[in-house]
Parts: structure tokens; C-alpha cells; sequence
């Protein structure tokens, strides 16, 4: 990736022109399907699948896993993983079009590659285990929520942010 | 009138087809604003970089606007839109967890995705996580049960609760995103830079 150290530019585009465009794709959405975007959705049927495959019963059985499980059809069949496929295109595009397309862990020179990574995996379950919780990511709960002006998508909203703010100084050395 | 899939106008059929497509505008936009890069996104706590709160709040902002200026011209049915369900504590709990693991792991599920496809090993890692954190959620369904299912208030909104005029909601909601993009301006410039490739 080209970087600029004195202007600390790293050519991604004006967050004002990425939000906008954004704002238009969840107008778009809503007016084709009628819901929102999400993010969270496909790694839960992911889930439901892996535990459907290996263990039926067991999936059968329990009362979360039930709830996505179809007769005659892979609990992978839903719109939010079809979404999810796209995503993964749509970033390798912009990606490959920057020259951003390596393998490499991304952290600070003041920390270990192993450590990074420890604290990633604690905080995708972290996310995992809130996001099954309040029903949604923050694509799925608050911004989805919010274009609509859903009370329980402004809830999750502050309380990301406001979390994540409150627990930041015990995290700093990973960042800063 | 919209939304045109629910309406019959598009047959369903194309449903998974038009998923990717806007799956793949959506993951253009993420990675083009910067959000496959960690220290980026974490930078909105420690106020080296904003990205996150202006992309984040300008896109709620123009959605709110754009489908509510929608439902005025009558192009789109605002009461047959789904509008994520409150169930109070769920989502207050679940929130604060997601916070934390925010602040710990560098990225959201939607992010993370972004930096899975351009080749970052920790967002992986950090997938792989969601998928544990999931599975823990499922396993310990009946612990979590009454927190999730608890405290339904419904499929309500802002205007449902408070009984708000929901085009001063929006303006206000404009307004306050406004205010905190020239605060963040002013924060990031009296912040220690922190440069990152």
C-alpha cells in the first residue's frame, strides 16, 4: 500500500463522499427489498450450517439453531449471505484497483503480530456473542436501524460507541 | 410504489442476485473509505482519525433524509419498510459486549469482511472469532434467553416512543451530526498523530 508518512494520506476517498454514497445504497436497499443491510447475518448461518452438518441433532435440538434451520433448504440460502458474497467482491475490486491485495497482519510497531491477533480473536467473539444479543452489527442494528429511526437501532448505536469510548483506555497500547 | 420486491413490481427471483449487487457496492464503498484498515477504524477512539464517525453518520444521515423524502413524494410505502425490533436491555447489553470487542479487535462484522477480502490475516482471525462468539451465544441460548427475548417494546421508532415529529428527528439528528464532524476536526488536530500503512 502506498503511504505517504508526511501526510499520513492513504488514498482511500473522502469520508464525507463514502458516507454519502453509502446513505444511497441504504436508500436503495429499502426501496428494492424493503430492509436493511448486514453483515453479522451470514456468519450466524455460517454457524447454524457448520453445527447442522456436523451434529443434526444437536442443532435440531436446540432452540437458537432451530429457529434457522429449513426442511428442504441449506440454512445458507438467505439474502444477507448473498450480500455478504458481494461484499467480499466488492472490496476485493476496490482493493485490487488501490494495489491494497497482500497477505500481512496489520498492527502497531509497538506490538506483536501474536498479539494483535489474541486480541482480534477475543474481540470478533466479543462481537459475535453482542451482535446475537441485540439481534444485529452495527450495519444490521444500528445503521439500518437508524435510516429508519428504529428505537432499538439508536439504542445499539450509543451503545457501541459508548462502550467502545468507555473501554478505550484499556486497549490503548494496540492502537496508539 | 416501493419498496418493489415486497410489492410484486420486481419478481423475487432477482432477490439474490440484487443481494450481491448491492453487496458489492456496499463492500466498494467500505474498502475505497478506508475501513479494511483496523488501525483507521480505531482511530475514532482515540482521535487520530474520524473516518468511521463521519462515514457512519453521513450515511445515516442521507439514508434517514433520502427514505423519508421518498415516502413524501410517494415513491416509497415507509410503513412496509422492517424496522429492527426493540428489545431494550438486548440491546443495550449487546451493544456494550459489541463495544468492547470494537476497541479490542479493530473492526466491525461488516468491516472485518472488507479486510478479509484484501488479504489482512487478523481480520480472518477476527471472523473466525464472530463465528465462536456465535456459536457460545447458541450453545448458552437458554442463559441468554430472557435477555433476548425480554423487554419487547416492538418494531418501534423514534416517533412510536416519543411521539416525535420525525422531520425535525431528522433535522436535528442533521444538525448534531454536523456539530460533531467540525468537533472531531477540532479534536484530530490537537491529538498526537498516529501514522500507519
Amino acid at each position: 500500500m502506498k503511504t505517504d508518512k508526511k501526510t499520513n494520506s492513504h488514498l482511500y476517498w473522502n469520508p464525507y463522499y463514502g458516507g454519502f454514497l453509502l446513505g444511497i445504497i441504504i436508500i436503495f436497499t429499502f426501496y428494492l427489498t424493503g430492509r436493511g443491510l448486514g453483515a453479522s447475518g451470514a456468519m450466524k448461518s455460517s454457524v447454524v450450517t457448520i453445527v447442522d452438518e456436523v451434529a443434526p441433532t444437536h442443532a435440531e435440538n436446540n432452540a437458537y439453531y432451530s429457529k434457522f434451520i429449513k426442511e428442504d433448504d441449506t440454512p445458507m440460502n438467505t439474502w444477507l449471505v448473498f450480500e455478504t458474497l458481494g461484499v467480499l467482491i466488492g472490496a476485493f475490486i476496490s482493493g485490487s484497483l488501490n494495489n491494497r491485495i497482500k497477505w500481512r497482519v496489520q498492527h502497531s510497531p509497538k506490538i506483536t503480530s501474536r498479539r494483535r491477533l489474541v486480541f482480534a480473536l477475543a474481540g470478533g467473539i466479543l462481537f459475535g456473542l453482542g451482535a446475537q444479543i441485540a439481534r444485529g452489527c452495527t450495519s444490521g442494528a444500528a445503521l439500518s436501524g437508524m435510516a429508519v429511526l428504529s428505537t432499538g437501532g439508536f439504542i445499539t448505536m450509543l451503545a457501541i460507541f459508548g462502550s467502545a469510548y468507555a473501554f478505550a483506555y484499556f486497549f490503548r497500547k494496540n492502537w496508539i | 410504489m416501493g419498496p418493489l420486491i415486497p410489492n410484486g413490481l420486481i419478481p423475487m427471483e432477482w432477490d439474490s442476485i440484487i443481494a450481491i449487487i448491492i453487496g458489492i457496492a456496499f463492500g466498494f464503498v467500505l474498502e475505497a473509505s478506508g475501513f479494511s484498515s483496523s488501525r483507521k477504524l480505531a482511530g475514532v477512539f482515540y482521535g487520530y482519525d474520524f473516518a468511521v464517525l463521519k462515514v457512519f453518520f453521513t450515511a445515516a444521515a442521507v439514508s434517514v433524509i433520502g427514505i423519508y423524502y421518498m415516502d413524501y413524494l410517494g415513491y416509497l410505502d415507509i410503513n412496509q419498510l422492517y424496522v429492527h425490533p426493540t428489545y431494550l436491555w438486548a440491546a443495550i447489553i449487546g451493544g456494550i459486549i459489541m463495544g468492547i470487542g470494537f476497541v479490542a479487535g479493530g473492526f466491525c462484522p461488516g468491516t472485518s469482511l472488507c479486510a478479509v477480502a484484501i488479504g489482512k490475516l487478523d481480520a480472518w482471525v477476527y471472523v473466525g472469532g464472530i463465528m465462536i462468539g456465535v456459536f457460545v451465544f447458541s450453545e448458552l441460548y437458554s442463559f441468554f434467553e430472557p435477555i433476548y427475548n425480554g423487554y419487547f417494546l416492538g418494531n418501534i421508532t423514534l416517533v412510536d416512543s416519543f411521539g416525535w415529529n420525525p422531520y425535525w428527528v431528522i433535522f436535528i439528528f442533521s444538525i448534531i451530526a454536523i456539530v460533531a464532524f467540525v468537533v472531531s476536526d477540532v479534536v484530530r488536530k490537537k491529538v498526537k498523530k498516529v501514522f500507519y500503512s
